[in-house]
């Protein structure tokens, strides 16, 4: 059994601050951390290799230091780990991201084919979801987003059930393998990492990748040459000017509550009537 | 499709996600906002379309011309009987090489999330995602597409120069409901015929474990919400009470989801349900950014809040600065007093 999982070094978007002047990120200072649903895709790829044998392999698209983020892969379980980093890699959209890490993993397993090809549902820096969706179709393998459990696995005969998470409840999809999963957390909780991982993590140098070896990207399809979009405009969001405002301490709580009430009454947001919500009534 | 087609005026497309022939209500504002675009792009004439996948769909398309599309493009087949990601993005994929839209505009609805950037890949095109406006950049009169990112710390305009359709997925509810024109407004169907078989697909459905009643916050019109401040899963038994009087719905902010009080559903922003209501009580809510970006559309915000720098009282209309396990027994005291007024 053989899982590749994506994984994307991302700012600890809890520490991302603006610069009020310039209206830009401050990214000094910030934690990088391994986007969190990564870490649950990792490990349920290190939950398959305990069951079934085999070896995971991370791989990811980034900057130099993002060779920690693989090492942490490593001290969690996986046995490979492979770092695409050239600066014509840089300023890529979804589209240019997914053509690289496609063409990567199909670099990949002309050696050692995959089973299964985890991703995270989505990364919280960019929050796009588009780049597991965007490798799938270029590998031309079937595509499970939102899902949030693997209820078989076979290896044998090249299937699987998996569950996802769609509005009107939970589907239960039957698959061929391979397969490209995106992956809530709930797909598996993180263990700690055994000693023996830890050390051997100490000493793991990942494999770095440039845009011409081992595999020969096209030029006009990486980076920002690649891109189909491009960012315009970057602003904070427009602050509104704030309303009224009462205080109990000063004014008491009686007299604010009420004023407060005719306030609602005025605007019409206070049917006498109570509205019941429109539910909808859609499951197949 | 091996007939070209006389393209004509350039052509908006909003993609129809329909559920067992219930409408996704994103499709109707996503047809709201093509004819806007459409209208800033004026004396080109574009026309605004839909493209319909499902299987017995077809009176739906008679909605679709209610709310502005000239064209519906039908592709109905048992294999689009249920939503899966190949045969629905084959399906308008084929349809968008053959008609060449200069816009498709897709909900970003988990099926739309999945759906979009498979045929953004398949197109060799730009996709942006989670779009909270719309419009046309004036100089180059292309779509000029913002989104919200960085946990909603930085908001980016996004254009796409050279490839096309210029597509973007936008959440639902942070666009208006168009009001629809009279029934029998009227336009042009275009069946297609999808050419895949059953035994081709990789993916098949076994089962639906049904979610609980689902809950649409999204729709709500009164929604009351809480946050930490409310102490404990017995604040929420308040913020109930004042919701039943009320008629509105319960909401939360993440913290409490991730504490186990409540279930995901009711949560409002980022990373959860963007809403709209007629009135939304923040009650004990500090007011983060990514909270915000889900609520901030409300008609009218009424914060309760014990600190008075929260920012959430930068975008109350109406604030109370005081302690929510007083302000909120004292407003359903009030209320019923009203309401037994009321009653004749
Ligand atoms: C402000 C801003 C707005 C942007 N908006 C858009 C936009 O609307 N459309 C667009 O096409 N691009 C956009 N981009 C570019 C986009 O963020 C990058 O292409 C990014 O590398 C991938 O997108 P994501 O972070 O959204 O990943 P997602 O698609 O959300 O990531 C999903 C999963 O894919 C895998 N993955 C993602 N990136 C990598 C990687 N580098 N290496 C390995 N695995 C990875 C991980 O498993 C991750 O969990 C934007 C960038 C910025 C700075
Ligand atoms: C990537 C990302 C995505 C996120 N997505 C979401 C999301 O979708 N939705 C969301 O809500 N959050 C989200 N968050 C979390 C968000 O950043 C905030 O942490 C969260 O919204 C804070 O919740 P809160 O206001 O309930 O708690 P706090 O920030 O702790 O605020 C509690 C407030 O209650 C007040 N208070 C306390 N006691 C009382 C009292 N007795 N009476 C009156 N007031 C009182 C306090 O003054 C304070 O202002 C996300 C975070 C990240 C990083």
């Amino acid at each position: 059994m053989h899982t590749i999982v994506a994984i994307k070094q991302v700012p600890d978007t809890t520490h991302v601050r603006i610069d009020p002047e310039t209206g830009t990120l401050i990214r000094e200072g910030v934690p990088a951390v391994i986007n969190p649903y990564d870490r649950h895709a990792l490990e349920m790829a290190i939950r398959l290799k305990e069951r079934f044998g085999g070896t995971v392999t991370v791989l990811t698209m980034g900057p130099p230091k993002a060779a920690e983020a693989l090492v942490e892969c490593v001290e969690q379980g996986a046995d490979r780990a492979i770092l695409l980093s050239d600066r014509k890699f840089g300023g890529a959209d979804t589209l240019a991201t997914a053509y690289v890490i496609a063409h990567a993993i199909a670099a990949i397993q002309v050696e050692d084919p995959a089973d299964l090809l985890l991703f995270g549902k989505q990364a919280i820096d960019g929050d796009t979801a588009q780049v597991g969706p965007g490798v799938a179709t270029r590998l031309a393998v079937p595509l499970i987003t939102y899902a949030m459990r693997i209820e078989s696995l076979d290896p044998a005969t090249r299937t699987a059930i998996i569950h996802r998470r769609i509005e009107q409840g939970i589907e239960v999809l039957e698959t061929t393998l391979p397969a490209l999963l995106t992956v809530e957390k709930e797909i598996a909780t993180i263990a700690r990492a055994p000693l023996p991982n830890l050390v051997r993590a100490a000493h793991y140098r990942p494999e770095t990748w440039d845009a011409t070896t081992p595999v020969p990207f096209d030029p006009a399809r990486i980076g920002i040459k690649g891109s189909a979009t491009i960012v315009s405009k970057a602003f904070t969001p427009p602050r509104k000017e704030p309303g009224e405002r009462m205080s109990v301490a000063e004014s008491g709580l009686t007299r604010v509550v009420g004023q407060a009430l005719q306030r609602l009454v005025t605007a019409g947001v206070l049917s006498s009537a109570p509205a019941t919500a429109p539910r909808d009534e859609s499951n197949a | 499709m091996t007939e070209t087609p006389d393209l004509g005026a350039p052509r908006i497309w909003v993609l129809i996600e329909q559920d067992a022939g219930q409408v996704h209500p994103v499709s109707w504002e996503l047809l709201g906002a093509a004819r806007r675009l459409a209208s800033e792009l004026d004396g080109e004439a574009t026309c605004v379309e839909a493209v319909l996948p499902g299987y017995g769909v077809r009176h739906l398309a008679a909605e679709a011309f209610r709310y502005g599309a000239s064209r519906v493009y039908l592709l109905e087949d048992p294999v689009l009987a249920l939503y899966r990601n190949l045969p629905y993005a084959l399906g308008v994929s084929r349809l968008a090489q053959t008609y060449r839209p200069e816009i498709l505009l897709i909900g970003a609805t988990t099926l739309g999330r999945d759906l979009a950037s498979t045929i953004a890949t398949q197109l060799e095109t730009g996709l942006t995602a989670d779009c909270t406006e719309l419009t046309i950049d004036p100089k180059l009169r292309i779509l000029a597409a913002t989104r919200p990112t960085f946990g909603g710390n930085l908001m980016a305009t996004i254009l796409c120069r050279k490839h096309r359709p210029q597509m973007a997925t936008v959440r639902p509810r942070v666009l208006p409901l168009p009001e629809a024109l009279p029934r029998g407004a009227t336009g042009e169907i275009l069946a297609v015929e999808l050419d895949l078989r059953e035994a081709d697909l990789p993916v098949r459905r076994l089962r639906l474990i049904p979610g609980a009643e689902r809950l649409n916050l999204e729709h709500a019109q009164v929604i009351v919400a809480g946050g930490r401040g409310l102490g404990g899963p017995d604040g929420l038994t308040l913020l109930r009470q004042l919701a039943d009087l009320l008629g509105g719905i319960v909401a939360v902010t993440r913290p409490l989801v991730d504490a186990g009080w409540i279930s995901a559903d009711h949560q409002v922003g980022q990373t959860g349900k963007t809403v709209r209501p007629k009135l939304y009580i923040a009650a004990g809510i500090s007011g983060a950014v990514q909270h915000r970006v889900g609520m901030g559309d409300a008609n009218l915000i009424l914060a309760i809040n014990r600190d008075p720098e929260a920012p959430i009282f930068q975008i109350a209309h109406l604030g109370i600065v005081g302690d929510l396990h007083e302000v909120i027994p004292e407003l359903i005291r009030q209320l019923q007093t009203l309401r037994a007024g009321d009653s004749p």
